[in-house]
């Protein structure tokens, strides 16, 4: 049987790595060369490391960094930050990356997914979307680099996502980022309703049971960080993975 | 020597990396002397099967590759779309395959708004076919990781050497004497595929 992935996702600032709460107030967390080694010997389905500066400052990937990170792999990596080009996406496939992650660059024009898609494969993009609800709970699209909430209603732009060529979406609650107080569950159902390719769901694992929520909720697969990565009320950092059995067992079909 | 194909398609970078913790060192190249003088062959794949053929026509491969498969025999071993290439033709493309094995490849017919989502994509399990080189019939399951939306259909029950399951039961692995196919991406898949790889590896050439 196919399982539902879950997937530890680790922020990159500056080459180190970084955990936020509520997409801000980033903390240093740790070495991420050692954080993914411990993540491979511990046998995770998949990674994602985002470096969450790129976009904001207009950098490049830290290439050097990222091939040192696929060197240390012998599970999916999937790499997001910056990504506007396909020339960018090409290099981080022969380094090593499986998939490319990209959200800012689709927010003004979504081509650069297409031509992903067409030159590697659906599977090789996953099209990153934020969501933040304002006052009234209402879910808007975000736009993480420019931190600003955008007009378009965020299923319309995960649709055309889709329509675009991403064969994976990743959707992020913003409001409950670093929390740990549990997912976003009408997100994710919502999401997962409107779309027909993989639903990676993020933001607000604090217990295992919050990440069998969100597959009964249609999420093909969950992405955590903080939950993977501190411990204790006082978040100490230890890095942290559930064995294959123990997750064979949360989610096993009823 | 292992030779990795290089026909721009594919993650030859990490299939190095796993032969080289399997003890095994690996050249990445598409040169045609080289792979006439290989003792084995890997053929990686990710991306569409027409892009597939077609790259390995424009580098000149076709010719050099069957002949180290079909006619000198050394070990290949095709992974992903590697695979699907060796095969007669698929749905995803017009150009003819390689045509290795007697298998098709079709898109996985799911429906759409189903609990099964395509790609398949993630770790899922084998049962083997029959008992091949590549898979020992190990203690415990056997994982691997996947990522497709074709697969490979009406094969030579003969050279069908694993199975898996996503809605319903399609071929993970082929085997025609020495050449074999994966679906899934041992250099992906942890000591699983390592496992594979090591087989592989240590598979008299």
């Amino acid at each position: 049987m196919l399982k539902h992935r879950v997937i530890p996702c680790l922020l990159l600032q500056n080459g180190g790595l970084v955990k936020t709460r509520r997409f801000s107030d980033p903390k240093y967390v740790g070495d991420p060369i050692n954080a993914i080694r411990i993540f491979n010997d511990k046998e995770v389905d998949e990674l994602m490391v985002l470096d969450i500066v790129a976009s904001r400052e207009n950098r490049e990937p830290d290439y050097a960094l990222i091939e040192q990170f696929a060197g240390e792999c012998f599970m999916p990596l999937c790499y997001g930050g910056g990504v506007r080009t396909l020339e960018q996406a090409q290099r981080l496939f022969a380094l090593g990356v499986e998939k490319v992650s990209v959200q800012t660059a689709a927010l003004s024009d979504s081509s650069v997914i297409t031509r992903i898609a067409q030159r590697f494969g659906r599977q090789a993009v996953v099209a990153s979307v934020d969501v933040k609800r304002n006052w009234l709970g209402k879910a808007q699209l975000y736009g993480a680099a420019a931190a600003k909430t955008l007009s378009t209603p965020w299923i319309q732009h995960l649709k055309d996502m889709v329509s675009a060529g991403a064969g994976e979406v990743v959707v992020n609650a913003v409001n409950r980022d670093g929390e740990m107080s549990g997912m976003d569950l009408d997100l994710v159902a919502a999401a997962s309703a409107a779309v027909s390719v993989p639903l990676i769901a993020a933001g607000g694992v604090g217990k295992l049971s919050d990440i069998r929520d969100a597959v009964a909720a249609g999420a093909s697969a969950v992405a955590a960080g903080a939950f993977f990565v501190f411990h204790g009320p006082h978040r100490a950092v230890l890095i942290t993975y559930p064995r294959y059995n123990e997750l064979e067992a949360l989610l096993s079909v009823q | 020597m292992i030779i990795i194909v290089d026909y721009g398609m594919g993650n030859v970078g990490s299939i190095r990396n796993m032969l080289r913790a399997c003890g095994a060192e690996s050249t990445i190249t598409a040169s045609h002397e080289v792979i006439r003088s290989a003792a084995k062959l890997i053929l990686p794949g990710v991306g569409a099967f027409d892009a597939g053929m077609q790259n390995l026509s424009e580098r000149g491969l076709i010719e050099p590759l069957t002949e180290a498969a079909i006619h000198r025999k050394i070990p290949v071993l095709g992974i992903c779309l590697g695979m699907q290439l060796m095969c007669r033709s698929s749905q995803e493309g017009k150009l003819p395959g390689l045509g290795w094995f007697d298998a098709d490849v079709r898109h996985f017919d799911l429906p759409k708004d189903g609990p099964h989502k395509i790609p398949h994509m993630g770790w899922n399990t084998v049962t083997l076919n029959q008992a091949t080189p590549l898979f020992e019939a190990c203690e415990g399951e056997q994982r691997f990781y996947f990522v497709h939306s074709y697969h490979v259909a009406d094969a030579d029950p003969s050279q069908v050497a694993a199975t898996s399951h996503h809605g319903y039961q399609f071929v993970a692995a082929l085997r025609h004497g020495s050449i074999f196919g994966v679906q899934f991406h041992p250099e992906k898949s942890h000591r699983f595929g390592m496992g594979v790889m090591k087989r592989f590896v240590n598979y008299p050439c």
